[in-house]
């Protein structure tokens, strides 16, 4: 039962473990995984402390729903404060992690403190304990997972673990899992590294119960046929995210050369058919009918034989479009280079193209960047910069420390090729021609981002009737229009705000599926695995405290509208190619201020973005922190 | 007609939802490690192989079973444990060469596979079809046409058709 699953509390200095219950009205409020980490994160971190300090806390947490055999529940949030935005540090990591730990006895870990040499956490059946990690110490991600399966003996073993790049304290290195899955975003990695904690590794026997078993069991199999019955999940079981592209450069929605042109020419090896030269199979993560991951080998060329899964969209733009490489081989490298070193694969390929941007106009030159030449397309720059920044080595140590600290080095104007927001690199997508996905990216708590609200339906021009039937009100169904889109993007903040928190996958929702299961669904699941029954409108709630006590986080450490933002380029540029439907389009500033000031309504924040006195009351939140755990 | 529960672990995407739903069934848990069925995973190297009971034709289990506990279901041709005479040796356990037989550790009985009475969850859940619910000899035609595709992609080039 969820009800006897933990929270253990890990000091790190002083070697001491506490486990405790979590109590009943922490579920009700925050139901689990990024939920109860938000809660723990404005409760235990204390206002302005430096990311990469003892001071700073490490949250590890599974979904309400995990093990549950549907919508791909196995996933795990991990979440501390980020050293790349200095606010909301939240990341969620698919993979066989999270039903390992709940398998273990634990549902969430707050870690604390710094060990005084690398260590790793082993989980078991009820107990934790502190390892020496001496030998995993420079261990790329891969085989870290392998030495501790082998030294406990033990195959079922799942473990969290950083690469070198957490090591070196690059600040965007991520946390990672199996061959794909990582905890990519905002530098989770990079506290793990300042904790020296290399891994945390779990393996439990312990049984998961649910109150009505034979209804859940019913319930998963319509829930699966459900999300595989939308045309999305047929095409990501066949082609993954990479599915994404085809429309995208084929519109013009997509950053090429940093952020000069929105569209690829001569992109088609970049096609996601072109994976069928390389994969040999797919690959699920726990409770997931999808499968929406390449399993790929690398047969020739200097850096084959290369076993590895993925690539995702993400990598497709880092490594493809943004620093002009036309190549899926290319792509498929330097995502097994990122993975192998822990680096986020967004962060890394949003750095390298901005500072091809500034090396092409002259802001930066060759004896900047010790003798490399950031020439656009140059794979070998790419490997060789993707090195330099898990190692610290040479110009990589610059771009290493994220957005924020190689802009204020650099200066000379750098700051305005930067398609960052709060110090995060934004995807390769280009919002320009969308107010809704513009809207969204600026105002994310944890910076520049895409999976905080992204309304990716909007791009499909769905009738207005049905936008309307989903969202509840009235939503234009031309994407280039901004009727309705901040709406559309407080509704999409709480969905997924209440699908990380239960622990179940983003591309199972609303997302870019429109029947996939939704508040209705996950309050079903919900009541048949912990008996907790929620009404739709309850479960809004829900996701808007989430997203509330994120942002008081932020607002906490000094945020603040003006940090609500696009990069000045989305303004002044306007797309130069593309579909007529994306081609000349920019944002209206007039039009995006009024936008955002609609958005603090909808949320009962006032103009500056602070919630009001009466908004934290009817949320519960006006006693925060209340350390109810 | 009497129907194999078939494996192809070329399909199978790992997602060990089949070990969910095997425990979830069986035991009124989720217990991956209770369930009849364990997809066997080398992860750094992307094999997945789901392990269970293949119900042999001279079931191991049977033979070396000194108690008769172990016998075959008429309808489902499934090996079913009789809970009357099994005494928990565990030799069946010991010289099945699947690892399909398993002693749980939580209420020490033996269980294995019973093909869920002739309508296999696991096989539901399977969205890959890497497991299969088929007759016998619908299997062995299947396993010739998939082996004659790759001949017959052989033979086109060598004509030069393609």
């Amino acid at each position: 039962m969820v009800w006897n699953r933990r929270i253990a509390y890990i000091n790190l200095t002083t070697g001491k473990i506490i486990a405790k219950p979590i109590p009943k009205e922490v579920r009700r409020l925050y139901l689990g995984g990024r939920g109860i980490n938000m809660y723990l994160l404005y409760n235990h971190v204390n206002p302005k402390v430096d990311p990469l300090s003892p001071e700073n806390v490490l949250f590890v947490g599974t979904g309400l729903l995990c093990g549950v055999p549907a919508l791909g529940s196995g996933r795990c949030d991990i979440a501390a404060k980020s050293p790349i935005t200095g606010g909301v540090g939240d990341s969620n990591i698919g993979g066989f992690f999270a039903p390992e730990l709940r398998l273990a006895g634990f549902d969430h870990l707050v870690i604390s403190g710094k060990a005084e040499k690398p260590v790793y956490l082993w989980i078991n059946d009820g107990n934790i304990e502190i390892r020496d990690a001496s030998h995993l110490w420079g261990k790329d991600a891969f085989e870290a997972q392998d030495v501790i399966r082998d030294d406990n003996e033990d195959e079922e073993v799942r473990s969290l673990v950083i690469g070198v790049a957490g090591e070196n304290l690059v600040r965007f290195a991520n946390v990672r899992t199996g061959m794909k899955n990582s905890a990519g975003r905002t530098g989770m990695g990079c506290v793990m590294g300042s904790k020296n904690l290399k891994a945390i590794a779990a393996h439990g026997t312990m049984d998961i119960e649910f109150s009505y078993p034979d209804e859940l069991l019913d319930y998963c199999r319509e829930m699966n046929k459900m999300i595989m019955e939308t045309r999305w999940a047929k095409a990501q079981s066949k082609w993954g995210t990479l599915i994404i592209y085809s429309n995208t450069n084929t519109t013009g929605l997509i950053r090429t050369r940093n952020f000069q042109l929105n569209r690829l020419d001569e992109g088609e090896d970049l096609e996601p058919e072109n994976m069928d030269r390389y994969t040999i199979g797919m690959s699920g993560c726990y409770g997931c009918a999808v499968h929406c991951r390449h399993r790929y080998v690398l047969r020739e060329g200097p850096y084959a034989p290369i076993f590895a899964e993925g690539p995702e969209y993400t990598s497709l733009g880092a490594f493809g479009t943004m620093v002009d490489c036309k190549k899926m081989e290319t792509v498929l490298v330097a995502n097994h280079l990122v993975n192998k070193y822990g680096l986020d694969t967004l962060e890394t390929g949003g750095l390298i193209a901005w500072a091809m941007e500034l090396y092409e106009k002259g802001i930066i030159d060759e004896k900047y960047t010790d003798g490399l030449k950031l020439e656009w397309g140059n794979e070998e720059v790419l490997y060789e910069l993707i090195k330099q920044i898990a190692h610290r080595k040479g110009f990589g140590n610059l771009l290493a420390d994220g957005f924020k600290t190689a802009i204020a080095k650099i200066g000379k104007g750098s700051e305005y090729y930067a398609i960052q927001i709060k110090g995060m690199s934004n995807l390769h997508s280009d919002e320009r021609p969308t107010p809704s996905l513009a809207l969204g990216i600026a105002t994310s708590t944890r910076g520049a981002d895409h999976l905080r609200s992204r309304p990716a339906i909007d791009l499909y021009g769905l009738p207005e009737e049905l936008l309307q039937e989903i969202y509840g009100a009235p939503v234009s169904s031309d994407y280039t229009s901004y009727k309705g889109k901040s709406w559309m993007v407080v509704w999409q903040e709480r969905l997924y705000s209440v699908t990380d928190s239960i622990g179940t996958c983003k591309f199972q929702t609303v997302f870019c599926a429109v029947h996939a299961p939704k508040w209705q669904e996950f309050a079903k699941l919900i009541q048949l695995t912990t008996g907790m029954e929620f009404t739709k409108a309850q479960l809004m709630e829900v996701g808007e405290r989430i997203y509330t006590i994120e942002r008081m986080f932020n607002l906490r450490e000094g945020f603040s509208r003006k940090d609500d933002a696009l990069p000045e380029r989305y303004f002044k540029e306007p797309t130069p190619i593309g579909l007529p439907i994306a081609k000349g389009k920019k944002i209206d500033k007039d039009k995006f201020e009024k936008m955002l000031d609609e958005y603090y309504v909808l949320h009962g924040w006032d103009e500056n973005g602070y919630p009001k006195k009466e908004t934290l009351e009817k949320l519960g939140l006006a006693k925060e922190p209340s350390h109810r755990v | 007609m009497e129907k194999i529960l078939f494996i192809d672990p070329e399909k199978c995407s790992g997602c060990r939802i089949c070990e969910s739903v095997c425990s979830l069934y069986h035991e009124k848990v989720c217990n991956p490690t209770r369930g009849r069925i364990h997809v066997v995973k080398w992860e750094t190297s992307g094999i997945y192989i789901p392990m269970v009971c293949q119900q042999c034709e001279t079931p191991l289990c049977e033979v070396v079973c000194p108690m008769h506990a172990m016998k075959r279901d008429e309808k489902t041709g499934a090996i079913l444990i009789d809970y009357d005479l099994c005494v928990g040796c565990k030799l069946c356990v010991m010289f099945c060469p699947f690892g399909g037989v398993n002693l749980d550790a939580k209420t020490r009985k033996i269980v294995k596979c019973d093909l869920c009475g002739g309508d296999p969850l696991c096989v539901k859940f399977c969205e890959p079809q890497a497991l299969q619910y088929l007759n016998a000899t619908a299997i062995n035609l299947r396993k010739r046409r998939v082996a004659a595709e790759k001949l017959s992609d052989l033979m086109k080039k060598m004509l030069a058709i393609v």
